[in-house]
């Protein structure tokens, strides 16, 4: 199907745990998930149901063991399950947002670069990508006086706010979003509801797990849930 | 005359055909160093062994040697030197740059141009141009074999950081033929020009480090320098107190201890000549 | 587009030990590879074979130059190697004195590449040495001090703008930050990561801190025994570990 901007179908996981004697326990079996461009699906289900090992199997950051995920890259769509290093790489940077719940932070580097960092690498000259990450950045009121120092330093919610903006800055067609307003006030909350609708309607696709129901409520246009192997079984 | 004790020259002639060849691939392979077995000489390293085995393998009856030490013919090491020749080869010896066939050297270059036919023989302590900078020899065979002298500049830079303009004032090293980097032993850099193009033969001599090599008649010889910093040959801004001259390679000397100085013509024929000429001229 | 490097099955044993048993391995342009491991798993061997210091038994390191075309590294002539080594590699040895020249000032040492490369122009040299010195953090008004002078984070950053100043497109690291005190190593990886990003260099570099092959690489690469156990995105390979070496790496340095 070519309106597909996800396509996730018989994808299995499972973890072997070789210095506790080789323990083998599967956490996804035949998990399957479609997600159209312009529309936001929550996933549901009881902590521990794999929910996250989900968002990171799509994400590259876990390796699944069978099955396909597919995503519209580069004009055509692409299996991230056989995507090597590079191709993943080119994937990330071009095809796949990626909020993750914390922001890993680099020493140093000033928030206003980690922002602008997903522009620069699509080749964007750094005083634009820096323009567009301060805008950013102070939409989610971030004060400007921190945008030159590296996010180490700030709060739980000042460095989610960065990690955010990060994963907005560049419009990425494909979105995921791991709790992305748990540490917030109701204001930032807010602008990132906002933020959510106004990639939505550009046609962005966007596989959330948000534990605020409310937020759940105002962006998810689906429920998609994620059930626990044993209920599953 | 000659000791009939000694052979001609003092060497054995196998010696000296030895010492030949390395010298005929020494100038067929101009700045590049060529190993020989160098021999005991009777007297001590450092005193020019290298650049009497040349001499002595290259000395023929009918020649007219020369030898100055720091342009001098009337220092020890000079008057020794020949002296040892005319008693083991019974030749001919000069003081007169202009009459010598061979002239045997040490730091110096005779003012008065060379010509075809004569042969400067050089003393050399050491070599190998790269040996500060690079003390494994192999490394540095290595490194001229590539033609990679980059050490050279890069030590060429640090001599210009640390001193200023100048650098180093002694055997300033040379790219011989567009090819080789050769240390011009240890002469003034006032005397590197005089290497380039010049129309006599050219032969170092290392007794102790055991190496042989060349510049042959007209060939080029470029002193390495910056673009921007480019080599100029250095002398003291004086004029000779013995002959007035203008142009030539001074020594300073010290005249009493109380500062005084003077400044004379390193090059004792060429100073005598020069007063020669002036006199003629009054 | 092709790799920058290739290893292609290389193998190089010493008396009993297999420091390398058939390894491949390839380098993108822009890419950094960390190489992880124990010592003796043959990590530093691969290095060194695949930047042309040391010569495997079998198997062979392409390297696809600036034109595209191919050169078999260790079938070149000698001359070609070093200038290869010089014009288009860097390679940042974990102890400063194996890539410093330590009688020399440090802007003649940045400057010697430059000098390989022809360049006589004593003032351009000391403008570029004294601009990487800036780049690299040091202050450019000691570009005439010996680096005996210099601490051991700064010896490392005179090494790398050494390597970087004539624009090389691959650099190899051997354990860049080891011997550095823990806040040295952080600043020196981060300048690292800067350069690297900005330069769009290719890097392939060795360390057993699994933090700094985190914080630089995009791909890690996993050696145990002589031969690649793992390889694969940096946070794949550290978030969800398959070969039991890798588990046991991680783990190892998480309870550290």
């Amino acid at each position: 199907m070519s309106d597909m901007a996800l396509d996730v179908g018989a994808l299995s996981k499972r973890f072997t745990l070789h210095l506790r004697g080789g323990v083998s326990f599967p956490v996804l079996e035949d998990a399957a998930l479609v997600l159209r461009p312009g529309e936001c699906v929550a996933l549901t289900g009881p902590s521990g149901a794999g929910k996250s090992t989900l968002m990171r199997c799509i994400a590259g950051n876990y390796g699944a063991d069978s099955g396909h995920i597919r995503l519209r890259h580069r004009g055509a769509m692409v299996d991230l399950v056989t995507a090597d290093a590079r191709l993943m790489r080119e994937i990330r940077a071009e095809s796949l947002g990626h909020v993750s719940q914390f922001l890993r932070v680099i020493p140093r580097v000033p928030a206003l670069e980690v922002v602008a960092e997903p522009l620069r690498l699509r080749g964007v000259p750094r005083a634009e990508a820096e323009a567009q990450a301060a805008a950013l950045l102070a939409r989610l009121n971030l004060p400007e006086r921190l945008h030159g120092l590296p996010p180490a330093t700030f709060s739980g919610g000042e460095q989610q706010r960065v990690n955010i903006a990060r994963g907005f800055v560049a419009h990425y067609p494909l979105m995921l979003l791991d709790e992305p307003t748990a540490s917030l006030d109701p204001a930032n909350r807010e602008v990132v509801i906002a933020l959510i609708a106004e990639a939505k309607a550009r046609g962005a696709a966007i596989l959330g797990i948000f534990h605020d129901s409310e937020v759940r409520a105002r962006v998810a246009d689906r429920l998609h849930e994620v059930r626990p192997l044993e209920d599953a079984a | 005359m000659t000791d009939p004790g000694y052979n001609f020259a003092y060497l054995d002639e196998a010696t000296k055909r030895m010492i030949r060849r390395a010298l005929l691939k020494a100038i067929a392979i101009p700045g590049h160093q060529i190993p020989f077995g160098a021999r005991e000489m009777p007297l001590p390293y450092g005193w020019g062994t290298g650049g009497i085995q040349v001499t002595a393998s290259i000395l023929g009856p009918d020649d007219t040697l020369k030898v100055i030490d720091q342009g001098a013919d009337d220092t020890t090491n000079a008057v020794s030197i020949r002296r040892f020749f005319h008693r083991v080869a019974g030749v001919q010896v000069t003081t007169r740059t202009a009459e010598a066939t061979i002239i045997q050297t040490r730091h110096r270059i005779p003012e008065r141009p060379l010509t075809e036919g004569q042969v400067m023989v050089f003393q050399v302590p050491m070599p190998e141009p790269l040996f500060k900078l690079e003390p494994r020899l192999a490394e540095t065979r290595r490194l001229h074999a590539l033609g990679d002298y980059s050490l050279a500049q890069v030590k060429l830079y640090e001599d210009i950081a640390r001193q200023g303009e100048g650098g180093s004032a002694y055997s300033h090293p040379v790219m011989v033929n567009h090819r080789y980097l050769m240390s011009p032993s240890p002469i003034p850099g006032f005397d590197n020009p005089k290497l380039h193009m010049s129309p006599a033969l050219m032969l170092f001599g290392a007794g102790r480090e055991k190496k042989i090599y060349a510049v042959p008649p007209y060939t080029s010889v470029v002193s390495l320098d910056f673009d921007d910093h480019p080599f100029r040959p250095v002398r003291a801004p004086h004029a000779c107190a013995a002959c007035g001259s203008t142009t030539s390679y001074l020594d300073e000397i010290v005249t009493d201890d109380r500062g005084g100085r003077m400044f004379v013509c390193s090059d004792t024929d060429h100073c005598a000549e020069n007063q020669m000429a002036r006199k003629a001229a009054e | 587009m092709s790799p920058i490097l290739e290893g292609q099955n290389l193998a190089l044993r010493f008396v009993a030990v297999r420091a390398l048993d058939d390894v491949s391995l390839a380098l993108w342009p822009g890419e950094v590879v960390a190489i992880v491991g124990e010592s003796g798993s043959g990590k530093s061997t691969l290095l060194r074979v695949l930047a042309g210091l040391a010569a495997p038994q079998a198997g062979r390191v392409l390297y696809h130059d600036a034109d595209g075309a191919a050169q078999d590294v260790h079938a070149l002539r000698e001359a070609e190697r070093r200038t290869l080594m010089r014009r288009d590699w860097g390679f940042v040895h974990q102890n400063a004195r194996d890539g410093l020249r330590m009688g020399v000032s440090a802007g003649g040492n940045i400057g010697e590449r430059l000098m390989a490369a022809g360049g006589r122009h004593y003032g351009n040299i000391r403008t570029a040495a004294a601009e990487w010195m800036a780049r690299v953090e040091m202050d450019p008004a000691r570009m005439d001090e010996a680096p005996r002078n210099f601490s051991g984070g700064m010896q490392q950053r005179l090494q790398i703008a050494r390597c970087l100043v004539t624009r090389p497109r691959l650099v190899f690291m051997d354990e860049p930050t080891g011997g550095l005190d823990v806040s040295v190593q952080a600043r020196l990886l981060d300048l690292i990561r800067s350069l690297v990003a900005e330069l769009g260099l290719a890097v392939l570099f060795v360390t057993h801190d699994i933090a700094a092959a985190r914080l630089l690489a995009h791909r890690i690469v996993v050696m145990r025994h002589g031969r690649i156990v793992e390889e694969g995105l940096a946070d794949r390979v550290l978030d969800d570990p398959q070969h039991p070496y890798t588990q046991l790496l991680v783990a190892s340095v998480l309870a550290a």
